[in-house]
């Protein structure tokens, strides 16, 4: 089955095995999109923006994101791996990327790109696009600019943030920009051509099946950073001498926070990261807060991408790391161009989908809405997490929605039972008429 | 419907949890995106003025199908001159507000520019009421 088009298709799933249905995913979602139901946790497939915190958070390990294995490998007759940049963050420092690169083709890959490669096409592009040289674009995009890099951010803006919608800069990522590049440019018309993404999230795999923005991704699979780390510091040893890498230091730092903003060179930005923090810029954007800003860089994960959920380094380690990389580097160095690639514009405007929406119908929404205020006054405000929605507030949306019980509250059911159990004394003092002893 | 919010005066860590709070009601509700944002900027600016200007007040956020009404109360020092405060740049907001990055005169003129209709009433002395009055597009009509 192909998840293409699929309205609601994300990459975080549960492990059901390990799910023991503690409540510590459903209070870390900046979606309220978990809920706890029959002792497993559940994730509403439409609120899901795939940033992946339940994955960092899960005391389990009971999230993961789907992703594909080397087995896929066998699938095609040139296999190629781009690497994100956020991969060279896990290594120390005194492994070069040309020996990470190595390894790579000794675990079987014929090729590799790196996707810091195309990130400094794509910081070239948006240069364009600040500078309004870009044809194809609305002219009168409004600022600040929000970058579109993160898939995490995009779904966020998507479902909670609409209005900002002709914010976000309408170009295609740096994986999929790659992606396209060996494709369309150095393998032009070739058959069984396969290409691997080595991903710091599940943002990316989403990306891969499922793009907004794009229609169908050329990314053929898509490998988590920590599946591949294990073999691949096995096959660190096997790699050969020869240099391949060719990307500099500016690509290389857009895995981390203010990496992007640097690279563009524009003083009046905002570098924001953790998706909380995202929310927060956002918000105050949505108010009108932020004047005179020109660009936003906002990536979901604590760091940027070196904080991927699929990393297996701290992400402030890997960020130093990666800083030191970048900075020995010249900035820019890769020696393509866009070639036939022509434009890096999205093939396809994003549209609006809130994850709020109560009913399409405004009035039978309205009755909702008072539905749940009413609701809310009945219900403790501990927001406990106990009866397996976030809050107390969540639990009134989910019940007037018809998808939980004011009794799956502990509290109203004690209150419910105690009302019952009164009930039942004064039923018991009723006898009926014939056994009546006076 | 009507929505009450209390937005207090000494805690400016929460200044924007009405108009954050009431802009969720909207997007629960279907409304328009551009709708939205206009809402909530003017909303914000009144409550951030409340908050910096009054000592806090009240918010009332009524709605019906055709439209977003919006009325901020406070018992604060009032507007002397309501024309000149709607004047971009004006501002008698102290230096160190400034230094938060308010006050440079815009709310008033931004609460203008993103509200159908505005009105501001104001008693030295006693207080001031904004009231803020968005149109919701009718079905098949964009914004
Ligand atoms: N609720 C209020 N109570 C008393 N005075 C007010 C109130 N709202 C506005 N004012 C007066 O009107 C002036 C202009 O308000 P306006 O919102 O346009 O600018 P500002 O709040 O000073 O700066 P900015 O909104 O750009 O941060 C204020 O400086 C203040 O003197
Ligand atoms: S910040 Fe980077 S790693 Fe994290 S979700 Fe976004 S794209 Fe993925
Ligand atoms: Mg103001």
């Amino acid at each position: 089955m192909s998840p293409v088009g699929l309205p609601y298709f994300h990459s975080v799933t549960l492990d059901p095995d390990r799910c023991v249905g503690c409540t510590t995913c459903i209070k870390q979602c900046p979606s309220e999109a978990i809920r706890v139901r029959k002792g497993k946790a559940r994730i509403i497939a439409e609120r899901c923006i795939d940033c992946g915190e339940c994955i960092r958070t899960c005391p389990h390990g009971a999230k993961k994101a789907v992703s594909d294995s080397l087995s896929a490998l066998g699938d095609f007759r040139l296999k190629v791996a781009m690497p994100a940049p956020a991969l060279f963050s896990q290594f120390e420092e005194s492994i070069s990327i040309d020996r990470i690169l190595g390894g790579l083709l000794a675990l079987g890959f014929d090729e590799v790109f790196e996707v810091a490669e195309a990130a400094e096409l794509v910081t070239a592009a948006t240069k364009g696009l600040m500078e309004g040289r870009m044809a194809g674009t609305p002219d009168a995009q409004p600022r600040p600019l929000v970058s579109s890099a993160c898939p995490a951010v995009v779904k966020l803006v998507q479902v909670r943030y609409p209005s900002l919608i002709p914010n976000l800069v309408p170009l295609l990522p740096p994986m999929e920009v790659a992606a396209r590049y060996v494709k369309e440019v150095l393998h032009p018309g070739e058959s069984g051509i396969g290409v691997f993404f080595i991903s710091p999230c599940a943002g990316k795999v989403t990306a891969a099946r499922a793009p907004l923005g794009y229609e169908k991704s050329a990314v053929d699979a898509v490998i988590g950073l920590k599946d591949i780390y294990l073999p691949l510091r096995a096959a660190l040893g096997k790699a050969g001498k020869k240099p391949i890498s060719h990307a500099g230091g500016a690509g290389l730092a857009w895995a981390m926070s203010e990496g992007e903003s640097k690279a563009l060179g524009e003083r009046r930005s905002i570098s924001v990261d953790g998706i909380a923090n995202v929310i927060g810029v956002l918000e105050a954007l949505e108010n009108g807060k932020l004047k005179g800003i020109q660009y936003i860089e906002a990536l979901a994960c604590p760091a940027g991408c070196v904080g991927g959920p699929l990393t297996v380094e701290n992400p402030y380690i890997s960020r130093s790391r990666l800083g030191n990389r970048a900075i020995s580097l010249m900035p820019t160095a890769t020696s393509r161009s866009l070639g036939c690639l022509g434009s890096l514009a999205w093939d396809n405007p994003i549209l609006p989908r809130s994850s709020r929406l109560l009913d399409p119908d405004m009035l039978r929404a309205m009755i909702m809405l008072e539905e749940i205020e009413h609701l809310v006054g009945q219900l403790p405000g501990l927001d406990c997490g106990s009866c397996g929605s976030p809050t107390c507030q969540s639990l009134a949306e989910d019940v007037v929605r018809g998808n939980a019980l004011e009794t799956d509250c502990i509290f109203r059911l004690r209150e419910t039972v105690r009302e019952l159990a009164g009930r039942l004394l004064a039923l018991e003092e009723l006898k009926p008429p014939g056994l009546d002893t006076e | 419907m009507k929505y009450l919010y209390t937005v207090r005066g000494d805690d400016f860590a929460r200044a924007g949890k009405a108009s954050t709070e009431f802009k969720h009601v909207l997007s629960q509700l279907g409304i328009d995106p551009a709708v939205i944002k206009h809402s909530s900027v003017a909303m914000y600016e009144a409550e951030i003025n409340m908050v910096i200007h009054a000592g806090g007040g009240v918010a009332e956020a009524d709605l019906s199908p055709e439209r977003v009404l919006i009325t901020m109360r406070d018992r604060g020092p009032g507007i002397p001159d309501i024309d000149l405060a709607m004047t971009e740049g004006y501002s008698t907001a102290p230096e160190w507000i400034r230094e938060l990055g308010f006050g440079a005169g815009m709310g008033l003129p931004n609460m203008r520019r993103n509200a159908d209709e505005l009105k501001v009433e104001s008693v030295v002395g006693e207080g001031t009421t904004v009231t803020i009055l968005i149109r919701l597009p009718t079905a098949g009509e964009g914004k």
